[in-house]
């Protein structure tokens, strides 16, 4: 029997016998309320009442056996956890409907039943970031055993490919020591893209956005704010086609146009496109920041004299700037954990080197690659991904926090 | 110093002597110099009318009070004379404002250049998020005043001096302004507009937002301030206004109903609406 | 009487200075129409290389089904038009004898598409022997040749003749991936923000909720690749590359953006309303199902659909659970192997046929359709049902 075809059992023998609970938990309340005696709660909440007795110690008897074959305690047939749980629900039934009585607070109970339904629902979140960072941590701890940290973080070699032949049982057509897990050329190509991209967003998004708030009309804000939003909403598989098809060969024309030798799989194109992806992120929230600015603060600079341009470059980007540093973190988060723009545009080369003309990889491409071939799941170039995205998780996640710090520390001193 | 040297010369130095201590009943036997006056200013917003036909002398190195309820059109006049109302959109303005004989709202007049003759402080202290010094020395080293290091250093130094600040913050010229209390910045953003070396201060209620210990200096810095410059005050309190005031205008509906010296004006109104206003009856 | 307010005709300091502010000023305009030029230049882009994959070449051939054709299906097209007509149009034609014995010996005229590098040609994308242009030529003059809209794009999945190739299977994959995502994050993600906007206590356990949430939604994608495969696939065994844990991977990511734009929609709701429902004697929970619920729908929707547009172009943690497959016919469950949109653009655009250029362009195109569509519903529902208080 499979899991789908059980659970769907489960639920298609639970649904009557819910309606059943409801059915018989209101008849009673209501017979008992018929002979005069008063009862705490409506009627039909006692008949919920009889449904979460019935329901819920079911649900659990059948959710824990789940779990417990999941993390291979024990693997209870599945026929039987169908069966204990109907019983356990007929059982709870009976103890529900014995359990109503005129001083039950049905309703309190209810209540606080849904209460810890929004709660469980609210720790999903929590469970989530930490199954991420266990289940990432647990697959790079198995990488770290067999690669040494140190050379993780400060080799400058990264060629995982004859491990693999090692894995595949081939380890002596190789020479020894051949497998290199050195990431700092990942890391530089990285940093390159994420510096390329930045200084292609930052400029053109702060810009914008002083635009928008200062300079323009209600209308023209109202027609360019929409317009430069939609860059935000296009998928990154499309930038890095974009990137690929129109934007290299662009690039390595102009090289070739001042006799330089630029790579079909050039950084700067993967940098640059990234970058228009991140304008809109710079320019909506500087945009934000800088309307957020007291009005009073500009009136006292031109009450002095001064022109348009002095206030805003004197007065209000001095203000905004934790804002702006905020937005500018945000956007180094996004280029940092990029990943369809670089797999598509960018090369597979681990290249250390200052010419963003040259090809670079990834973190990002690394991971794709290392998880995307037809590796068997333990050998280290697969775990590698775990690695890296450890590395990456922990970067963004700090950029991530010092960036709220500081809007919420912009928030507070001008709400 | 550079900042005496040009009021002396801008103003004659006749009248600088006699202003020192001339007691308010005194001040009508001295024929008082014009310094602003604006003749059949209307302002609309958009299609409302905000000010009618407002005609009004203020005199250089006086107080002149613009008293009036809540909406009454004083605190957009004020802003005609440095037309900070530029910065609203949908402002227009017919009629004129002079600044000694030059029309302000003429088209060749040059905004920026208006404001440094003419500062203003606002109601709500709004220092810059700088330093007490860059608060200071910012428009200055702009408008090119203050050039070289010892310059400016001595621009602040007398700016504070002159907003009575000086002594309170002498030590901690680095902190933050916004850092200050209510009263101080107040007065820091006084001495932010003195150090532009203006002819005219406009001050759009300075004291509202301050606890009447902060207002008591403020005040007194208003009354040492008249020496030097022409001071036009908005005010919501009548009382400040007869303190610090030697002229008062009462603005009621956009229009200016009675002006006159403080004294006689509070004494003995001609209008009956003024006489209610001033007594408490409306406002 | 020298005047002194122009400052800006006889004092050059002040003339400086307004040069430099109409100098800051050029410069920001000039930024945004840059990135007005970047959004032109991008769609034109697009849109001209894809347009022509909306239409196709067919050719008229009659389909001779002889004896070796039984066996071989090219053996039914003229020798002669072999290089012309697709391999894929009449690879069915054993199977069709064989299912239909009737057939056999019968012969008949039919339009089929041509072969890709042809049709590539007719587009002016490509170049071709001497020889088959004049043929090819000769064929589109006497109209054997034509140029139809090219409805089998949508209505048949991948293939690796790129005239064949098509986005259903991808669509029906993506439409399977978006339901599971759905049906996993709204619920949780309007319980979570529920809780933590009517019922929480303000304390240690409800901030560190608040943060985790905003933190998450800012994870980049494809760490929620990783968690998929090493929690969904590896430790709950969920099948690889299914719209299951596609579905799944991507509900988390969409949790947050539906969380966070819940809490903005019941929190616009204000405390009047609350306090009067309180104040008839309804509990907690009754006064947000019947009160502050109903009032929030629209806000609550209108995120939805922007977390769920988002989630449809995501591409990224797919690849890493495994929703990269070449997928020809479309799943029928949640279970079997899928593919989505952006990851068939993906799959098509690592392919060195120059034919699959423009199909990518054009499943960029229909893609960008579809986002742009739910966007615009999403806008269009919150001016419809905004309420200001």
């Amino acid at each position: 029997m499979g899991i789908g075809l059980t659970t769907l059992l489960l639920l298609g023998a639970l649904a009557p016998l819910g309606y059943l609970a409801f059915r018989l938990g209101r008849g009673k309340a209501l017979q008992t309320m018929a002979s005069g005696i008063s009862m705490h709660s409506r009627p039909q909440q006692y008949g919920w009442y009889s449904v979460v007795w019935m329901g819920l110690p079911a649900l659990g008897v059948a959710i824990a056996a789940a779990l417990l074959s999941v993390f291979g305690v024990i693997a209870p047939s599945r026929e039987l956890v169908l069966i204990v749980s109907l019983v356990v629900a007929i059982l709870g039934l009976a103890q529900g409907m014995r359990a109503i009585r005129p001083e039950v607070r049905a309703r309190n109970a209810l209540d606080n039943i849904i209460r810890w339904l929004l709660l469980s629902a609210a720790l999903i979140s929590i469970i989530t970031t930490v199954s991420i960072v266990l289940s990432i941590l647990f697959e790079a701890m198995r990488f770290f055993r067999e690669v040494s940290v140190w050379e993780f973080v400060t080799g400058t070699v990264w060629s995982p490919g004859d491990t693999f032949l090692e894995a595949a049982g081939r380890g002596d057509e190789v020479g020894e020591g051949t497998s290199f897990f050195g990431s700092v050329p990942l890391f530089a190509g990285t940093f390159m893209v994420t510096a390329i991209a930045m200084a292609t967003a930052l400029p053109i998004g702060l810009l914008s956005a002083i635009f928008m708030s200062e300079y323009a009309t209600r209308a023209q804000r109202g027609i360019a704010k929409p317009i430069l939003e939609i860059l935000a909403g296009i998928p990154t598989v499309v930038y890095g086609f974009f990137a690929a098809i129109t934007v290299t060969p662009i690039i390595v024309d102009i090289a070739a146009f001042f006799g330089l030798d630029a790579s079909y799989s050039n950084i700067l194109s993967p940098g640059i496109v990234m970058g228009i992806m991140i304008i809109p992120f710079i320019s909506s929230l500087s945009d934000d920041v800088i309307n957020s600015i007291p009005q009073s603060l500009r009136e006292g600079a031109y009450a002095l004299g001064t022109t348009h341009s002095e206030t805003i470059k004197k007065v209000i980007l001095p203000a905004a700037l934790p804002g702006v540093i905020s937005a500018f973190l945000l956007g180094v988060s996004r280029a940092l954990g990029e990943t369809m723009i670089v797999v598509m545009a960018a090369g597979v080369r681990p290249n250390l080197t200052w010419n963003p003309l040259e090809d670079m990889t990834t973190v990002t491409v690394n991971i794709v690659y290392s998880l995307t071939g037809d590796l068997a799941f333990d050998s280290p170039q697969t775990l590698s991904a775990f690695a890296l995205g450890l590395v990456l998780f922990i970067v963004t996640l700090m950029l991530n926090l010092v960036s709220t710090y500081l809007v919420r520390r912009f928030k507070q001193k001008y709400d | 110093m550079e900042t005496e040297v040009k009021n002396t010369t801008s103003a004659g130095a006749a009248t600088m002597a006699q202003k020192v201590e001339t007691l308010p009943s005194e001040r009508q036997t001295a024929t008082p110099e014009v310094k602003m006056s604006a003749s059949d200013l209307n302002l609309w917003y958009g299609d409302t009318q905000a000010l009618h036909d407002i005609n009004l002398d203020m005199y250089a190195r006086e107080v002149t009070a613009l008293i009036g309820p809540s909406g009454c059109g004083k605190s957009t006049f004020l802003r005609c004379l440095n037309r900070m109302n530029d910065l609203i959109p949908q402002v227009h303005i017919k009629g004129n404002v002079m600044l000694e004989g030059e029309d302000i709202y003429d088209p060749s007049v040059d905004v920026v250049q208006l404001r440094t003759f003419v500062g203003m402080v606002f109601q709500k202290p709004n220092p810059f998020p700088k330093s007490i010094y860059e608060n200071i020395a910012y428009a200055p080293r702009l408008h090119g005043t203050g050039t070289s290091r010892s310059e400016l250093d001595d621009l602040v130094e007398s700016s504070l001096k002159r907003a009575g600040l000086w002594n309170e913050v002498a030590d901690r010229l680095d902190t933050p302004g916004t850092e200050l209390s209510g009263g101080q910045q107040q007065r820091l953003c006084i001495a932010r507009a003195i150090a532009v070396n203006p002819e005219v201060i406009l001050m759009d209620e300075p004291a509202s937002a301050l606890d009447p210990l902060a207002t008591a200096t403020v005040e007194e810095l208003i009354h040492e301030l008249k020496d030097n410059y022409t001071i036009v005050i908005v005010t919501h309190n009548l009382q400040q206004a007869a303190r610090v005031a030697g002229y008062t205008a009462f603005f009621h509906m956009g229009r200016i109903v009675e002006v006159n010296d403080t004294d006689t004006l509070f004494t003995n109104p001609k209008e009956q609406r003024t006489e209610d206003y001033i007594t408490g009856r409306f406002g | 009487m020298q005047r002194r307010l122009t400052g800006s005709a006889n004092d050059p300091l002040i003339r400086a200075r307004y040069r430099r502010e109409s100098r800051f000023k050029a410069y920001s305009i000039t930024a945004l129409f840059v990135a007005f030029a970047i959004i032109v230049a991008f769609f034109t882009d697009i849109i001209s290389q894809g347009y022509s994959a909306f239409w196709r070449a067919e050719i008229e051939v009659t389909l001779d089904y002889n004896e070796r054709a039984e066996r071989i299906g090219r053996f039914a097209i003229p020798e002669d038009l072999r290089e012309i007509v697709s391999r894929g149009a009449v690879r069915s034609i054993p199977l069709q004898i064989r299912n239909n014995p009737a057939l056999a010996g019968t012969s008949r005229t039919e339009w089929v598409p041509v072969y890709s590098r042809i049709d590539q040609y007719l587009k002016g994308k490509e170049e071709l022997p001497p020889a088959l242009v004049r043929q090819v030529d000769e064929l589109k003059a006497a109209g054997v040749i034509r140029t139809t809209f090219n409805w089998a794009f949508f209505t048949s999945g991948d293939s690796k003749l790129p005239e064949l190739a098509g986005i259903f299977s991808a669509a029906v994959g993506s439409l399977l991936v978006l339901a599971v995502t759905l049906v996993f994050a709204f619920p949780i993600g309007v319980m979570s923000a529920i809780y933590l906007e009517e019922f929480a206590p303000d304390n240690k356990l409800t901030q560190a909720i608040e943060v985790n949430i905003n933190n998450l939604a800012a994870v980049p994608s494809i760490i929620f690749g990783l968690l998929g495969l090493a929690v969904f696939i590896n430790t709950f065994g969920v099948p690889r590359s299914s719209a299951l844990v596609g579905g799944l991977t991507l509900g988390l990511m969409t949790l947050p953006i539906i969380i966070i734009s819940t809490r903005a929609a019941l929190r616009a709701v204000p405390d009047p309303i609350r306090l009067g429902a309180f104040a008839m004697g309804c509990s907690r929970w009754q006064v947000v199902r019947d009160h502050v619920l109903p009032l929030s729908l629209p806000g609550i929707l209108t995120g939805t659909i922007i977390g769920l547009a988002q989630a449809m172009g995501e591409t990224a943690p797919l690849i890493i659970v495994g929703m990269i497959a070449y997928i020809p016919e479309a799943p029928t469950s949640i279970f079997e192997s899928a593919t989505v949109l952006p990851a068939q653009v993906f799959t098509w655009a690592s392919e060195p046929r120059k034919a699959f250029v423009e199909k990518t362009a054009a499943g960029i195109i229909v893609l960008l359709a579809i986002l742009l569509t739910l966007n615009a519903t999403a806008v269009f529902l919150r001016r419809k049902f905004e309420r200001r208080w």
